[in-house]
């Protein structure tokens, strides 16, 4: 067998694996999922009335925030990675697979692939109950594939950080900086309210950090406004994130066990 | 295999490691033949682990070069890496998957295909007695059971040479013995099995040749039988009912050892019925009544005591085996089986 058909086996033989994992146990993607639905009942529910007045656009507040919750259920998938991924290495089966001839880019490549299902399957119910509470994007299939195409990417970015994440922790416990990260970024940007409601150097951080122009960009796309120059920003944000996540991963997991 | 196979499954010449200041390996050279089951026997942080973690191609030595099934451990890692088997110290088993879905993922991962794989999986859950528990998920197994599962996803690949990383620490003393039947039954299928223990009856029971490794060295290589016989003889261990029954012993023997808690005295000979006779007639000569006696002959304690100057660490909880070391051996003439654990 080629190397390339055997890495080609070997990442199915891990997706499997760990698509497994998450049939057998789905505790932590119910969890995952969990989260975004009850913020988007949250702020829809309890402070939409209020906020609603103060969103441009004359459009509901829950067409605003679902972007943001999008990002947030993403998140929450990746974290989810980081755990499988840490579990993986501080328990022995790693060393198994280290030598075992196999292709071992399989090990994470299943990992990223599995995520990656998984955080689809979840957007996919999450966008489920927005559309139940009133959801009602305004786009034609074009900019939906558009949309479909950032959040693809924007999980590709936070699974490949999120792999690292899981190498470089020695603990589990390790990978809840990650998601302390994707918790309250998403706070500090554009997904619940506007930056402009913001003020001083919070303002300025929002209006910077990666997570915005993400958000304003799937809105734009969603809600069929005008894209602007966010769009741009948001795509090298996602593409560079990747890259970065995946070196950073990818050099972690080369380097010599640590015991 | 396309390379002509060397006599020798594992070869290793001046391995050297160290962790930041700390060297764990300061030169060993090892030599298994084919087929045979060779053992590396220390206490705990002497570098047993870092050695199969060398030969094994996950980590790679300082200095030194190893070649295993005839292959440059660094140099041909892949064709290392499928000649192997290595059942590491901690359990390689995937928790979250049943006993037969890991069995099953190391099938796919040495691509037997979907038939092939599916006999091998049914054929090793039969051989290690884990059919029962084939649909049970792996966390709920018990310390052998996993220990079993490990072994049985290490031979999914059909592997030359097994490397077990004490296969036993921390097993119950029947899962231990099904471990030692499993290994017997490997080596009579003609796999080469490089073992490492803290046990020195283990290695006693299950080695063709023995390396001791202490503090990253080499202190000594044979067979069971020849490490014995590196270490002068044996000694006789007389109990007394009183410490000063103990002092004026310990004078009339020089050389003696004392151990003052058990009030016993360890006396160098080969327990001989001349030696042993010449010893009672020296404490009767002195009046000094014995309580207890008992003549050992040197066993792989005794060389590791020897050689190293400590004990190995495990001695007190290893799990007894007394009875069964001494039936095999047959080196223990005393009544009391308890002398020998106290003697150390």
């Amino acid at each position: 067998m080629s190397t390339m058909t055997t890495a080609v086996t070997d990442s199915a033989t891990m997706l499997r694996r760990s698509l497994l994992h998450t049939v057998r146990y789905p505790a932590s993607m119910v969890t995952s999922l969990l989260v975004p639905v009850l913020l988007l009942l949250l702020f829809v529910g309890v402070f939409g009335g209020a906020i609603n007045a103060g969103i441009a656009g004359g459009s509901t507040y829950i067409n605003y925030i679902v972007p943001g919750i999008l990002l947030v259920t993403a998140g929450y998938g990746a974290s989810t990675t980081a755990l499988a991924v840490n579990k993986d290495m501080t328990e022995g089966i790693i060393d198994r697979f280290r030598t075992m001839p196999i292709s071992r880019q399989s090990v994470l490549t299943g990992h990223v692939l599995a995520a990656t299902i998984r955080t689809f399957l979840s957007l996919a119910l999450v966008v489920g109950v927005a559309l139940l509470m009133g959801f009602r994007p305004t786009t034609d299939p074009l900019r939906w594939l558009g949309a479909a195409g950032l959040v693809l990417l924007l999980v590709l970015a936070l699974t490949w950080l999120a792999v690292a994440i899981g190498l470089v922790s020695p603990t589990p416990e390790g990978t809840t900086g990650f998601l302390l990260l994707v918790q309250v970024l998403p706070f500090v940007s554009s997904a619940f309210v506007t930056t402009e409601s913001m003020s001083g150097a919070v303002r300025w951080f929002a209006a910077n950090e990666p997570f915005t122009p993400i958000i304003d960009t799937l809105r734009a796309l969603l809600m069929d406004t005008p894209v602007g120059n966010s769009g741009g920003i948001a795509v090298a944000w996602c593409v560079g994130l990747s890259a970065a996540g995946y070196l950073w991963a990818r050099s972690v997991f080369n380097r010599a066990p640590r015991r | 295999m396309a390379t002509t196979p060397s006599p020798s499954a594992i070869v290793a010449t001046g391995l050297r490691k160290s962790f930041g200041d700390h060297v764990v390996l300061d030169g060993i050279d090892l030599e298994v033949p084919r087929g045979t089951v060779f053992s590396l026997l220390g206490p705990n942080g002497s570098g047993k682990t870092t050695t199969v973690r060398i030969l094994s191609t996950l980590i790679g030595a300082d200095g030194g070069q190893a070649s295993v099934a005839g292959h440059d451990v660094v140099r041909e890692a892949g064709a290392v890496r499928a000649a192997i088997g290595v059942t590491g110290q901690f359990s390689a088993v995937d928790g979250l998957l049943t006993g037969e879905e890991n069995l099953a993922l190391m099938a796919a991962l040495h691509h037997l295909g979907r038939a092939g794989g599916r006999r091998r999986v049914a054929d090793l859950l039969e051989r290690f007695d884990l059919v029962d528990a084939a649909k049970k998920a792996a966390a709920t197994y018990s310390g052998g059971m996993r220990r079993r599962l490990d072994l049985a996803m290490t031979l999914v690949g059909d592997p030359s040479v097994i490397f077990l990383d004490e296969p036993t620490t921390g097993l119950d003393p029947r899962s231990r013995r099904t471990m030692w039947q499993i290994i017997r039954r490997l080596v009579a299928d003609g796999v080469t099995v490089f073992l490492t223990t803290q046990y020195l009856d283990e290695a006693d029971q299950l080695a063709d040749r023995i390396a001791v490794l202490d503090g990253g060295r080499i202190v000594a290589t044979g067979t069971a039988e020849q490490l014995k016989r590196q270490i002068p003889g044996g000694h006789i261990r007389v109990r007394f009912d009183t410490a000063e029954d103990l002092d004026t012993a310990a004078r009339l023997f020089a050389g003696s050892a004392r151990d003052d808690e058990e009030l016993a005295l360890r006396v160098p000979g080969d327990g001989g019925v001349s030696s042993l006779r010449a010893l009672l007639d020296r404490l009767d000569a002195a009046s000094v009544p014995v309580a207890d006696l008992s003549v050992h002959t040197p066993d792989l304690d005794d060389v590791f005591f020897a050689l190293t100057g400590h004990p190995s660490s495990r001695t007190g909880d290893q799990p007894s085996e007394t009875g069964h070391q001494s039936g095999r051996t047959g080196d223990q003439t005393s009544a009391t089986t308890a002398a020998k654990e106290g003697a150390r």
